[in-house]
């Protein structure tokens, strides 16, 4: 394969600027950051240098848990870019971040057709460039409510 | 010391007591529509708008105002550069696509309401057929998402190297939570596609004339789930442009003019790019919006008898007819099955051209002269006496609507 092959079948990618370089230079460490208001306290996504909530221009980048809930998806047949063509059809949906913002990305680790609203994804990194790493989703084994509702219990009963 | 007195120029003071000159629509034209004209887009552009002019009774030399969207690739100066006009004072271009369609008509109205113009232009050329690329540029015909550069700074950089590349993909997103949220379902979409194409085979201009149905609607191959490709616009290439002036002149014209009675735009954080369409509760702005324009066209959507509702895809019909107060959300996509919206049964036929799904993709344009051919009486599916009629742009953020009666 020549250099312009490789190049022909890469994917479109970030070109960090002033307002996106934490952002993209936290994912080549494999690290999810986001902004959080130093106003209102609110997080946001995508970067952008003030507060959509409260018009704040104060924030601090923070970690964000890696973890979310897909809120919508898509399963992609094509037509698509050639770089995604070998991958058809593959899932892409909008996750709901525990921090509360909306991220878009690729969905791994499901059938498409056991896609669901709700399901537990956490955050994984491609490298593939000396400078990009892109973000997508994987979706992780969650126990069941039943699980979760004893283990609640267990815990409520160690409270004072 | 008194200060200098000013010299009055006459005409210059504003007349008090006088209406200001209702805008109205007197000329529509289009080129034909195909997957591929093989002209440029500046050929279709003024092919179009001399269609629109000669539509009207109008010259060339008459024009005095364009408006257009800034996603045009022969843009105002090039039109005005390639038809001669020396008259022109008043111009105008348009950000955002189709959520800002009727933006375009209604800046051309606000021209001549102001006396900035007489004759207004407004008009949308795009060879977006596949088989129309002709080079890299996204003005350079063809699908402008595969065209995307190989480093992106802007907000395409969020999706677009995740595999999240075309419009569709974006509306998919849209569309899943909308089924979630109200309980649509892929019927209730197919419904949209099988209605518009009811009107399309009546319509020799419409690319798409083969008569569908929910069967064929669910046979067709998936683009992106939810979305299957019959519910999806055609890529096409074609022009269409409208001549306004105002009502006065417009009565010695050739055509019946049809008004402009409201226009209402908004623009909200929750542009289409998924992450800030789920962030923001677009229809805060949104109800304010239709609020706006009922309120200003004194009319309910019950006085419709028409509606005009961009169709990039088939659930933003039904979005949009929900947000503009034709009906509660969710109950568009039931309406829809029940045949609501299909000429002539319906209570407000929707499209009554095809629409962009069914006659061609000409941003929206095509849509706006079909809304004149029905206060004309000239559309081939014509709705009895339609005085009417309501325009949306697509449900999106930017946003709008006209109303246009005769």
């Amino acid at each position: 394969m020549t250099a312009d092959d490789a190049a022909a079948v890469r994917p479109p990618l970030p070109q960090p600027g002033p307002d996106t370089a934490e952002f993209w230079a936290a994912c080549r460490r494999h690290e999810l950051r986001i902004q959080r208001c130093g106003a209102c306290r609110r997080c946001r996504f995508a970067p952008r240098p003030a507060c959509p909530s409260c018009g704040a221009l104060r924030f601090r980048w923070v970690r964000a848990s890696g973890f979310g809930r897909v809120y919508s998806w898509t399963v992609i047949h094509g037509p698509t870019l050639p770089a995604f063509q070998p991958l058809v059809p593959y899932a892409a949906g909008v996750v709901l971040l525990d921090e509360g913002v909306f991220m878009v990305g690729q969905i791994r680790g499901c059938a498409p057709e056991a896609l669901r609203e709700g399901l537990r994804v956490r955050v994984e990194f491609d490298d593939v460039t000396d400078d990009i790493a892109l973000p997508h989703w994987r979706v992780v084994r969650e126990r069941s409510r039943s699980t979760r509702a004893r283990a609640g219990a267990r815990r409520a009963r160690r409270l004072p | 010391m008194a200060p200098p007195a000013v010299a009055r120029v006459r005409g210059s003071a504003p007349r008090r007591g006088r209406r200001p000159p209702a805008p109205a629509i007197v000329g529509i034209g289009q080129t034909p529509f195909a997957r591929q004209l093989g002209i440029s887009e500046t050929d279709v552009a003024v092919r179009a708008i001399v269609a629109a002019l000669d539509d009207a009774g109008l010259a060339v030399r008459d024009v005095d105002g364009l408006c257009c969207y800034d996603i045009e690739s022969t843009g105002i100066a090039g039109v005005v550069a390639t038809l001669g006009l020396e008259r022109v004072r008043f111009f105008s271009t348009h950000s955002h696509g189709g959520g800002a369609y009727c933006a375009v008509i209604a800046s051309a109205a606000d021209a001549i309401r102001a006396g900035r113009a007489s004759v207004v232009l407004a008009f949308r050329a795009r060879n977006r057929g596949r088989r129309s690329s002709f080079g890299r540029g996204a003005t350079e015909g063809g699908r402008p998402w595969e065209k995307i550069e190989p480093r992106i700074a802007g907000f395409y950089q969020w999706q677009v190297p995740f595999g999240v590349v075309a419009p569709v993909h974006e509306m998919a997103l849209i569309a899943r939570r909308y089924m979630l949220d109200y309980g649509a379902t892929e019927e209730h979409f197919g419904a949209v596609a099988v209605t518009m194409r009811s009107h399309a085979v009546r319509n020799p201009r419409a690319l798409m004339r083969q008569p569908i149905t929910l069967a064929d609607h669910r046979a067709s191959r998936w683009v992106a789930e939810p979305l299957r490709l019959l519910d999806c616009c055609l890529e096409s290439d074609g022009g269409c442009a409208v001549v306004l002036t105002a009502m006065d002149r417009a009565r010695d014209l050739r055509q019946r003019p049809v008004r402009i009675q409201a226009a209402a735009q908004c623009l909200g954080p929750a542009h289409h790019h998924p992450h800030d369409w789920f962030a923001f509760e677009r229809r805060r702005w949104m109800r304010a919006a239709a609020a706006r324009l009922w309120g200003e066209a004194g009319l309910a959507p019950a006085d419709v008898d028409v509606a005009m509702v961009y169709d990039h895809f088939t659930p933003m019909v039904l979005l949009a007819l929900e947000d503009w107060g034709f009906c509660a959300p969710g109950e568009a996509g039931p309406l829809a099955a029940r045949g609501a919206f299909a000429w002539p049964d319906g209570q407000v036929p929707v499209n009554t051209h095809g629409g962009q799904l069914s006659e061609a993709f000409i941003h929206g344009f095509n849509n706006l002269g079909e809304a004149v051919r029905q206060l004309r009486g000239t559309s081939s599916c014509q709705v009895p006496d339609a005085e009417v009629v309501f325009v949306a742009a697509a449900a999106s953020d930017p946003y709008g609507a006209l109303v246009l009666v005769r």
